[in-house]
């Protein structure tokens, strides 16, 4: 980690139009939330309808490919990163540092509405509580896949943009084995364990196991953040010759 | 004081050569990278700042490899070509970051001489995204001198730069040098290396294609054999009088019925007199030549209406070095 590059980091994803985009869509769903509310009064399996259908499928990993590929990919594009690499600085810290300010964007930006969205819905109860948290973990997953990608593509966004919708929501839905390959059912199965014996009422089953579904978390994160800052070791900043 | 050594590079991208077997060793004071665009400068300063690996050969700081060793910046100082920067922040934050990346002792003073270096000390509150070119320019040379490194690499440092701050950029430049420190900046253009580069490598088409002092390169320059097109009132009459003197190795006669010719077609636009042709003079000493021209134009009362050097662009300089 590196206090620097986090500033420099957060002022640069938080400084243009991107924060429009990281402010309209947990808009959305806090709107959403509302409308549900006052429609459908408080009603469980609408809650998890929005929370699992809207919040953890689509917020989370939209918001993780802005700050994701918002938290490094611009400055490779720029070559801004250049006052990045001329330092003695550790890559891996460098990369570190990205993911770390890019979790924490997310966090702000889709799990903590996702939070106050199930409060709306539910009211007090520990649903909102156990879909923040899937929401929190799903993004740290995200933000360090999408910043390896931003490292390692100029089309990270098409990409992560392509990955989210069809691997995610497609392939995840129709095909069974690749279900178990999907950061949004590990997350799942972090909120079902949070949920507790409600679980199985509410609907709310993943596809693995805890156990599984930490472990592949936290494969993801760590794996992605130690590689982004492996690719950054060698960066080609310039083909213009 | 550091050296930078370049053993052997060469450097290509897919089947394209962009550096051809350079070895060329850089020490203290200013060094001025000599090329046309295209010539492998780049691609040689990025492999001297450790952003690229060599194909082959190895590129050393006092011995250090420089290709992925991070603690090699604590000696480089480097201004990219590109102009980006972190545009949300001023001049002052995006220096003071620089420092502290740096993890220097007092990155608040090494930032403000750093600014002060480079005359930035004025506007350095206001958003980088507000600043001139030039001004971008001396903002990026004060995060390169933010840590007071030896060394010093500069990718086309004067582009997009007025002559005011050319002047600037050049004192500060040959105060570097001076100080003892090892500076190496790219440019495309002679004059601007000639004016305070101690010593000239020139780079053509990924090749080293020459070294030396600015007096050795520029000697090699005006010392090849130099074209001349003229147009006068009598071609004929000084041709005869240009052939008979030992400062011409060859004079063409170009008749105006001879359409074909590129030089009678350029010609056109320039704006003939008399419809008539041209001569090709090729002189072996440039010097006297051109000393020698007008007297004869005189003794053989001969109006000399154009006198067009034919070769002086660059290119079709680098062009003889490489082929000498």
């Amino acid at each position: 980690m590196n206090a620097t590059v986090a500033q420099l980091t957060a002022r640069s994803l938080l400084g243009g139009r991107r924060v429009i985009l990281l402010i309209t869509l947990p808009g959305v769903l806090v709107l959403l939330a509302i409308i549900a509310r006052g429609l459908a009064g408080q009603d469980n399996d609408v809650a998890v309808g929005v929370l699992s259908g809207f919040a953890l499928a689509t917020l989370v990993p939209l918001l993780g490919l802005i700050a994701g590929t918002g938290a490094i990919g611009p400055e490779i594009d720029d070559g801004s990163i250049i006052y990045l690499l001329s330092k003695p600085l550790s890559r891996f810290s460098i990369a570190t540092t990205k993911v770390v300010v890019a979790v924490a964007v997310i966090s702000v930006f889709a799990a903590v509405p996702t939070l106050l969205a199930g409060l709306i819905l539910t009211g007090a109860s520990n649903l909102a509580v156990a879909f923040a948290l899937g929401a929190l973990v799903a993004g740290a997953a995200y933000g360090a896949l999408f910043v390896l990608l931003a490292v390692m593509t100029r089309h990270a966004v098409v990409i992560g943009l392509l990955y989210a919708l069809i691997w995610e929501t497609l392939v995840g839905s129709y095909v069974p084995g690749a279900r178990a390959l999907s950061i949004r059912q590990w997350a799942l199965a972090v909120t079902e364990k949070a949920l507790g014996r409600r679980a199985g009422d509410l609907n709310v089953e993943s596809a693995v196991s805890l156990g599984v579904g930490i472990a592949f978390l936290l494969i993801v994160i760590v794996g992605c953040t130690w590689f982004a800052g492996s690719r950054l070791r060698s960066l080609r900043l310039t083909s213009d010759e | 004081m550091s050296t930078l050594l370049l053993d052997n590079v060469s450097r290509w991208f897919g089947n394209v050569v962009a550096v051809n077997d350079v070895t060329m060793t850089i020490g203290p004071g200013v060094t001025g990278l000599l090329g046309p665009n295209g010539a492998g400068k780049s691609t040689l300063i990025n492999m001297m700042g450790g952003f690229l690996a060599p194909s082959s050969g190895t590129v050393t700081l006092d011995g250090e490899g420089t290709w992925r060793n991070e603690q090699i910046y604590r000696k480089i100082g480097l201004v990219p070509d590109r102009e980006a920067m972190y545009d949300v922040v001023t001049g002052w934050q995006f220096v003071l970051a620089n420092a502290k990346l740096h993890r220097l002792p007092d990155p608040e003073a090494a930032a403000r001489r750093a600014l002060e270096t480079v005359h930035m000390t004025e506007a350095k509150d206001r958003d980088i995204s507000t600043y001139s070119k030039g001004m971008k320019q001396r903002v990026k040379m004060a995060t390169a001198l933010v840590h007071d490194p030896p060394v010093l690499l500069l990718d086309e440092p004067f582009n997009g730069m007025d002559p005011r701050q050319r002047l600037q950029l050049m004192d500060v430049l040959q105060a570097m040098g001076d100080e003892g420190r090892t500076v190496l900046f790219s440019s495309h253009i002679l004059e601007e290396v000639e004016q305070i580069a101690g010593s000239i490598q020139v780079m053509v088409a990924g090749r080293h294609a020459a070294s030396g002092g600015f007096r050795e390169i520029r000697q090699l320059m005006t010392e090849r054999p130099h074209q001349y097109t003229i147009r006068s009132d009598n071609d004929r009459a000084l041709a005869a009088a240009i052939i008979a003197e030992p400062s011409a190795s060859g004079v063409e006669l170009e008749t105006a019925h001879d359409p074909e010719s590129a030089v009678v077609r350029r010609s056109a636009s320039i704006g003939r007199r008399d419809g008539s042709g041209a001569l090709h003079v090729q002189a072996t000493d440039f010097a006297s030549f051109v000393h020698l021209l007008p007297q004869l134009a005189s003794r053989h009362n001969i109006r000399l209406y154009e006198v067009i050097p034919a070769d002086e662009s660059l290119e079709s300089v680098f062009a003889y070095l490489v082929a000498r």
